[in-house]
């Protein structure tokens, strides 16, 4: 099992772009100029983005450096002991949705400091795999097309962040406990 | 709801800031996430122009055609509101593939490609369509099969045993995967319902 998810992960990328290719070169497809036709618009793409982008990332460094997170955090505190559950990550709970550079650093601090096979480790370590950055996937993916009004599509990956955060302590506390 | 959130964001911010003495934390917070804002931009610049040459050369050989045809019935639950064999689906597959294998610098431009292909069906340019919204929440809790970076990371500080985190991993993610899936379906019946 450990063998076959590292060669997955060593040999995806290479053998999705050598298929590729080679498929569409059986197909009699101008392989490199179909791939200049279609990169050319990588760069309008990324830069679309920048706007969006920054806009959210100037709030998040606000709220992170101003210590208002961490404010927060304290208020959750009390609220979130009573489960049980060991309190060290619960900031995760808050990071993991809206910083994606934030919550690694923190899930490796986490690592680092309580070990990588403790419950608090593990539980960190599932919660940083299981989702992507709410915030981040939101502002990118509508930034890219012009998307403003973005409707109900963040109360939906909040709730869903929410789901999957508890749903890691109950599966880490059963499996691992 | 994100006007919102980034004004609670800003507005709590400068309250916390304030009051604890410490005004000049902020301005430097604004100029440094600006920044980030940037930088990250100009990373995706390779990652989109590469994978968007790639997905072109996937799509005119009619790969993407085939793996569309291959998961139909998952497209048909999924995005009831797209017309059938339209090309965003070949890109919302190849986007979930990536996904699934962990491949994240490659899930980005596909979901982005697949997004402008939404926009196309899009009749209010600057608001969601509900297809759009679907493929978010899918992208924002991300079915996750093998996730690479944080078994790099318990490997890298002496696990005994790096992989036992994907069994849970892989728990966690469908069950929130399905309550994106369960949400998202739920506001998209209001949604319809009121068009």
């Amino acid at each position: 099992m450990y063998g076959l998810i590292t060669a997955i992960s060593l040999w995806a990328i290479p053998v999705i772009i050598v298929f590729i290719s080679l498929y569409a070169f059986f197909k009699k497809v101008p392989v490199y100029e179909s791939f200049i036709d279609g990169a050319k618009d990588g760069f309008d793409t990324a830069i679309k983005i920048i706007p969006h982008l920054v806009g959210m990332m100037v709030a998040i460094s606000v709220f992170r450096a101003s210590g208002a997170m961490d404010f927060m955090l304290g208020l959750l505190h009390p609220v979130l002991n009573l489960i049980g559950v060991p309190s060290e990550v619960f900031p995760l709970a808050i990071l993991r949705p809206i910083t994606g550079a934030g919550s690694l650093a923190f899930t490796t601090d986490l690592i680092q400091e309580h070990g990588p096979d403790s419950m608090i480790g593990r539980i960190a370590s599932t919660v940083q795999g299981s989702t992507d950055t709410t915030l981040y996937v939101l502002t990118v993916y509508f930034g890219a097309v012009g998307i403003r009004k973005t409707r109900y599509a963040l109360k939906v990956g909040l709730i869903s962040d929410m789901v999957g955060f508890a749903a890691t302590i109950i599966i880490c506390m059963l499996v691992f406990g | 709801m994100v006007n919102l959130i980034w004004l609670f964001f800003i507005l709590i911010g400068f309250i916390v800031a304030a009051v604890q003495g410490n005004i000049e934390v902020f301005s430097e917070a604004v100029f440094d996430g600006a920044k980030t804002g940037v930088t990250i931009c100009f990373s995706l610049i390779s990652v989109l122009v590469l994978w968007l040459g790639l997905m072109r050369i996937a799509e005119d050989a009619g790969l993407l055609k085939k793996l569309s045809i291959l998961l139909r019935p998952v497209v048909r639950f999924l995005f009831p509101t797209i017309p059938k064999d339209h090309p965003s689906i070949g890109y919302i597959m190849s986007n979930m593939s990536a996904n699934m294998l962990g491949l994240n610098n490659a899930a980005t431009p596909m979901g982005i490609k697949a997004m402008e292909e939404l926009q196309k069906l899009n009749l209010n340019k600057d608001t969601a369509s509900p297809a759009m919204c679907t493929l978010l929440a899918l992208n924002t809790s991300s079915i996750t099969i093998i996730p690479t970076t944080i078994i790099a990371i318990r490997m890298a500080n002496q696990s005994m045993d790096p992989f036992e985190i994907v069994g849970t991993t892989l728990m966690a993610t469908a069950i929130s995967t399905t309550a994106a899936i369960v949400v998202d379906k739920w506001y998209q019946r209001k949604a319809l319902r009121k068009e």
